[in-house]
């Protein structure tokens, strides 16, 4: 699990990827957090609030190439005939994922210190609002490994990712027109809700349990279509 | 040590393997011979847990590959078809990371990895990207990764593809001084490599075992008749009379004319009786000096076409 994953974290700082994805990313939060320095408050929790969404478009391109470029390759019948079992293979595949992204909240943080620096201070709804993007973060990497492991076409998986991660990102917007259990599981699904609901300050357990949850089905889904696929495939 | 029983693989309709069984004892070179597409790959990717199978077993040391996968792995070496190689790390990087991936143990690691690069020939290159690698390279680096944790087993399908003349001697050189303590499978389609390395041979067609046995019985069974080639410098037709006359001659062809009045021949005896001795003084005696003679063994490309274009089982016997 851990030569997986600290392969993958070295992979992508040998690349251009991670850095560019990490420098657009704080140049993002950078933009939003301009203003609220202007106006002469500065709220980072806003900020986090904001950025959130762009997260539908960086995501994918970081996790793209994860488990598609070992098919393409003819990499993963190493990985699948070695003593490492391929639930532990996916988790390193999603914990290299999740670090590049843990290395954008860590940049990120910058900002909140010089807020205290400049007599500010971290409050507990900036701790929140953290927390809950760390874990949206987690989700949705897991769906970007999970769709990357649909395919062995890299740029087929980012789409298909964006796909999942803007429509669960709007569901909630249709889900009064929809109506019905349809409706309601559209609402239940809909991260930006529950991410809100972080933003705010609020620590639910419900909202915890249900990112944690998400990220768990979705690396054991990734397992299963992986199996899927070498029970159909040649 | 390999025990492989009814083994059934099935991609939808289409049967890639068809019950095949057979048992490769320890420290033994099993060479795994077919055509293209008679299923080599997908059995030793079953093997070596890559693929499961549809019905059949395979144990390893004892150990079943569905439910003792990681056992079974552990004892594996494994390099398929096409080596498994991450072009963006140096061979070093590589083998490191396989190390992990493998758990093999750390402290031992530098002088074992060492000792694998000195073995297929990596050492000067080791701090080179993969991607910059020729491909008889990467197929050292495909072997090397094969070779790490010491398994007892090696699966390496088609190991000396795509290699130059030179290296295909080097790394059958290696793969034999690998044999002393390992069991292997190799696959080929190369024919003059089983003899070479190989003590016994399995030879499947479109998914089914064609024949088993040492090379040297598979090819003294299936001649049942010897060859001889001669060339013999005289006119054609008396030369053809002059060896009519010689008993237990199935039939002779003339190939080619080499040089003025000179002619190859194609003898074929029946039951191994030699008539060296009688060709050469009934030649003599006729004054036709025999230029050349060489009795040919059926090579293993002939049996490996007979075998192949019979459609049903050919066992061979014992004798």
């Amino acid at each position: 699990m851990s030569a997986v994953a600290r392969k993958e974290i070295a992979g992508y700082f040998k690349s251009p990827i991670a850095y560019v994805l990490i420098g657009v990313y704080i140049l993002i939060i950078s933009i939003f957090f301009h203003p609220a320095l202007n106006a002469g408050y500065g709220d980072f929790v806003e900020v986090l609030d904001d950025v959130g969404v762009f997260l539908i478009f960086i995501i994918p391109i970081l996790t793209m190439r994860i488990l598609a470029e070992d098919k393409k390759n003819g990499t993963e019948v190493l990985l699948l005939t070695s003593p490492t079992s391929l639930p532990k293979i996916v988790i390193g595949k999603f914990l290299a994922t999740f670090t590049v992204f843990l290395v954008i909240v860590g940049i990120s943080f910058i900002y909140p210190i010089v807020v205290v620096l400049f007599e500010g201070a971290i409050t507990t709804q900036l701790v929140g609002a953290y927390i809950g993007f760390i874990l949206l973060g987690a989700a949705f990497c897991s769906i970007g490994v999970f769709c990357s492991s649909l395919t062995e076409n890299q740029i087929i998986a980012a789409i298909i990712s964006l796909v999942i991660l803007f429509g669960m990102w709007i569901a909630d917007q249709f889900a009064a027109t929809v109506g019905g259990l349809a409706g309601a599981i559209m609402e239940w699904i809909s991260v930006l809700t529950r991410y809100g609901v972080f933003t705010k300050g609020l620590l639910t357990m419900e909202n915890i349990i249900f990112f944690v949850s998400f990220t768990a089905m979705m690396l054991y889904m990734t397992v299963r279509v992986i199996e899927r696929r070498r029970w159909v495939q040649g | 040590m390999i025990e492989i029983k009814n083994l059934v693989k099935k991609y939808g309709q289409v049967v890639a393997v068809n019950d095949i069984s057979f048992k490769v004892k320890e420290g033994e070179i099993l060479g795994f011979l077919g055509p293209n597409g008679a299923g080599k790959s997908t059995t030793m990717n079953i093997i070596t847990g890559y693929l499961p199978s549809t019905s059949g077993t395979v144990e390893v040391d004892g150990y079943d590959i569905t439910t003792h996968p990681e056992q079974v792995k552990k004892r594996i070496g494994y390099l398929p078809e096409q080596p498994p190689l991450y072009k963006d790390m140096t061979v070093t990087e590589y083998l490191n990371f396989v190390s992990d991936l493998k758990k093999a143990p750390r402290n031992k690691r530098k002088s074992e990895l060492s000792d694998i690069m000195e073995l297929v020939g990596l050492t000067d290159h080791r701090k080179r990207l993969i991607d910059n690698l020729s491909k008889g390279y990467r197929q050292r680096v495909g072997l090397a990764q094969a070779l790490i944790g010491n398994p007892k087993v090696l699966i390496l399908d088609e190991p000396t593809v795509g290699l130059d003349p030179k290296q295909i001697v080097e790394i059958r050189r290696v793969i034999k001084g690998l044999a002393s303590d390992r069991t292997i499978i190799l696959s080929t389609h190369i024919l003059p490599e089983v003899s070479m390395i190989c003590e016994r041979v399995v030879i499947i067609n479109k998914g089914q075992i064609a024949a088993e046995d040492t090379p040297d019985r598979l090819s003294n069974n299936l001649s049942g008749v010897s060859k001889l080639n001669l060339t013999v410098k005289g006119d054609k037709d008396k030369v053809l009379k002059t060896i009519g006359n010689i008993p237990n001659i199935k039939y002779i062809t003339m190939t080619t004319k080499s040089e003025e009045s000179v002619y190859k021949y194609v003898l074929e005896t029946k039951n191994n009786v030699d008539i060296r001795e009688e060709l050469f003084f009934r030649m003599a005696d006729n004054k036709m000096p025999i230029i050349e003679l060489k009795p040919s063994a059926a090579t293993l490309e002939d049996i490996f076409i007979s075998v192949v274009s019979n459609a049903g089982i050919t066992q061979t016997e014992e004798e």
